[in-house]
């Protein structure tokens, strides 16, 4: 058979190779040029090489001791708040109602806290927090709880965290929510003729269906927390001292603080790689999980 | 194993104050023996389900009583009923193997280990599960995860009765006849009490020793598939079973005669007195009639077209403005599209208010 030969269909693929030159291939290619040189302003740059790289990976350096101990910090803040949005968030779904008008009225009031603008939060949570003026800080303070997050670190954290909670355990609540949902009444009436507990059906039947929701919602508030940045910054600034100063919080006094361009490229792309391997990763797992829930005939 | 009895079992999903008509399962009393094996027959809103959940216990009925073996288990949960059901898609706990799945109802009724590994086995190999017992679940056949199900209710041995709500949907026509045989041979080995939901008429004539059919919320007929055929106690039955269904067709009766378009069929009994005001009906099965060569004495029918099933044939005919379907003999043709029907008496059933009316001998 003969195929004519037509190149015309490259042009239909030329705006978007070029969009996505512009808006991506280029932006990035520029933080690769810059990761290799140091510049004093001026628009003068020194070509540095692996420089900037080696120095990130080496605690004893002024860079890498900054990026690791706040790497550290950031996957330190990413295990907590998923060790307790993702348990919390399967009780709350478990314990929604499942029809009737309160359904409703649940998923709104859910659904608030992520329909706010982070800095938002992180000023509600700013003011709510002070010792002064704000409800929670006074109310501690009153009750004889020395609470202030601007010079305790400990204190800083734990407001971090509870905000952050208070954010996005929603998210995890209507993912599981939908995932608790979709399995037939008919699962939780053979449960109840095989005379399973409350415990059984939530191993047997609830979790297992919720699996997939699960993964998603792990993934999912993984990265949006090591990508955290709006709403420590606005609450502690990354203080007391250095110990809420997650990565990106690093990278931006880096970049805008200290105007170390060399350095904050480099940073950006050693960060940016973690993402990506950890999104790998997780992709990875959730394909995986799927696919063994192939029947054996359709080959697996 | 046991006798259940429904006593005056009603139920309403708007509660006991709305009007009967509008129950979903209307008063019923009758006794399942045990080890009997019963359909449940009907077309889909019928109430089936609701009876089948009521004995279950899923739904607590808003009237009547349940009795197994004589002891009133209206008020008891479904746990400790002691039914097994299979429901119209697999359920199985995706996360166990076969073998842990045969095992959960006895690990949930602390059972101890030993006995609990000796009855799966035993299940197992009653369902031709064996070779799979190591396998995950959820990674078998649809036929195959209904015998799990099946295996769930069957290795409990308290079981008083085991239901199924159509378990046989989603599985392959050619498998669906293999699993029906495996139910029909497991009901002969263990001697349990088998409740059939299903809206497949094949399906609950081949299963059960009887079949209940129902119809608005109504228990219309309960008999023996013989006697659904050729004695329907409504014309529900008579046209929902049979393929064709039953000839339901107008007519005027009077003593041993019935009168169609001004023609005269014989009946067997007599009919003297008939209910006045009702509307009266005769019904015969396409079986019992055949078209014939036009003749005086014979009621004349306008045949519309003739479908060919291979073993036998039916003609659909017009007689005014009924329709009916009779048997064409083979080696029958019609010239100008008219033929005569013979009914026979013994075969035809007189009606009122579609219920069915016994004439006197």
């Amino acid at each position: 058979m003969d195929k004519t030969i037509n190149q015309k269909a490259w042009f239909l693929v030329l705006p978007v190779f070029l969009v996505v030159a512009f808006s991506a291939v280029l932006p990035l290619m520029t933080v690769v040029n810059y990761s290799m040189q140091d510049t004093f302003g001026n628009n003068q740059f020194f070509w540095n090489g692996v420089g900037w790289f080696k120095e990130l990976l080496d605690p004893s350096t002024d860079l890498g001791g900054r990026f690791l101990a706040s790497l550290g910090r950031n996957l330190l803040f990413s295990a907590i708040i998923l060790a307790i949005e993702v348990p919390l968030g399967i009780v709350v779904a478990l314990s929604m109602p499942r029809d009737g008008w309160s359904v409703a009225a649940c998923l709104v009031i859910l659904a608030l806290p992520l329909l706010i603008p982070w800095n938002v939060v992180g000023t509600i949570w700013q003011i709510f927090g002070r010792p002064d003026i704000g409800l929670l800080g006074y109310v501690l303070n009153s009750i004889g709880i020395d609470y202030n997050y601007v010079s305790n670190a400990l204190d800083a954290w734990i407001t971090v965290i509870v905000m952050d909670v208070w954010h996005w355990t929603s998210l995890v609540a209507l993912l599981c929510y939908a995932g608790l949902k979709s399995i037939p009444e008919a699962y939780y009436q053979a449960a109840q003729i095989d005379g399973a507990s409350r415990w059984a059906v939530f191993k047997a039947i609830q979790l297992p269906k919720m699996n997939r929701v699960l993964l998603i919602a792990v993934l999912l508030r993984f990265m949006d927390s090591f990508m955290i940045y709006t709403e420590p910054f606005v609450v502690t600034g990354g203080g007391p001292g250095n110990s809420t100063t997650f990565v990106s919080i690093e990278l931006v006094k880096i970049a805008l603080g200290q105007f170390d361009l060399g350095k904050a490229a480099a940073l950006s792309l050693v960060y940016n790689l973690i993402i990506l391997i950890v999104c790998w990763v997780f992709y990875t797992v959730m394909t995986n999980a799927g696919a063994e829930r192939r029947p054996v005939e359709g080959g697996a | 194993m046991a006798r259940i009895d429904l006593v005056d079992l009603a139920h309403s999903y708007g509660g006991n104050d709305a009007p009967q008509e509008s129950f979903a399962l209307k008063p019923v009393t009758m006794t399942w023996r045990q080890g009997g094996a019963y359909a449940l027959l009907g077309p889909s809103g019928c109430g089936k389900t609701t009876l089948l959940n009521v004995i279950s216990g899923i739904i607590t009925p808003s009237r009547g009583k349940i009795l197994f073996d004589g002891q009133d288990i209206t008020p008891l949960s479904t746990q400790k009923r002691n039914i097994a059901q299979v429901f119209q898609f697999p359920v199985i706990y995706d996360t166990m193997t076969v073998g842990e799945n045969l095992a959960f109802p006895l690990k949930n009724r602390g059972v101890a280990k030993a006995d609990i590994d000796k009855r799966v086995t035993e299940i197992a190999r009653l369902l031709d599960l064996e070779p799979y017992l190591n396998r995950k679940a959820t990674r078998l056949t649809a036929d195959a995860k209904q015998k799990i199900s099946l295996g769930r209710g069957l290795v409990r041995n308290d079981v008083a009765a085991v239901l199924f709500d159509e378990p046989l949907t989603v599985i392959d026509p050619e498998l669906k006849w293999q699993l029906r045989s495996k139910l029909k041979a497991l009901h002969r080995e263990l001697d349990l009490t088998m409740i059939y939901v299903t809206h497949d008429q094949t399906e609950a004539l081949t299963f059960a020793d009887t079949v209940v059919v129902m119809h608005d919320g109504r228990v219309v007929q309960s008999g023996t598939p013989a006697e659904l055929f050729d004695k329907p106690a409504h014309t529900f039955v008579g046209y929902f079973i049979g393929s064709p269904g039953m000839n339901i067709i107008p007519a005027e009766v009077r003593g041993r005669e019935a009168r169609i378009d001004g023609h005269t069929i014989a009946l067997n009994r007599s009919y003297d007195n008939l209910p006045a005001g009702k509307k009266i009906e005769i019904g015969v099965r396409p079986e019992f009639v055949d078209v014939v060569a036009p003749a005086s004495g014979l009621l004349t029918a306008k045949i519309e077209r003739i479908d060919d099933l291979g073993r036998i044939r039916f003609a659909r005919v017009r007689v005014g403005e009924a329709k009916l379907a009779a048997r064409a003999p083979s080696g029958f043709t019609s010239s100008d599209g008219s033929a005569g029907l013979k009914f026979d008496p013994s075969h035809v059933h007189v009606y009122a208010d579609s219920l069915l009316v016994e004439g006197a001998a």
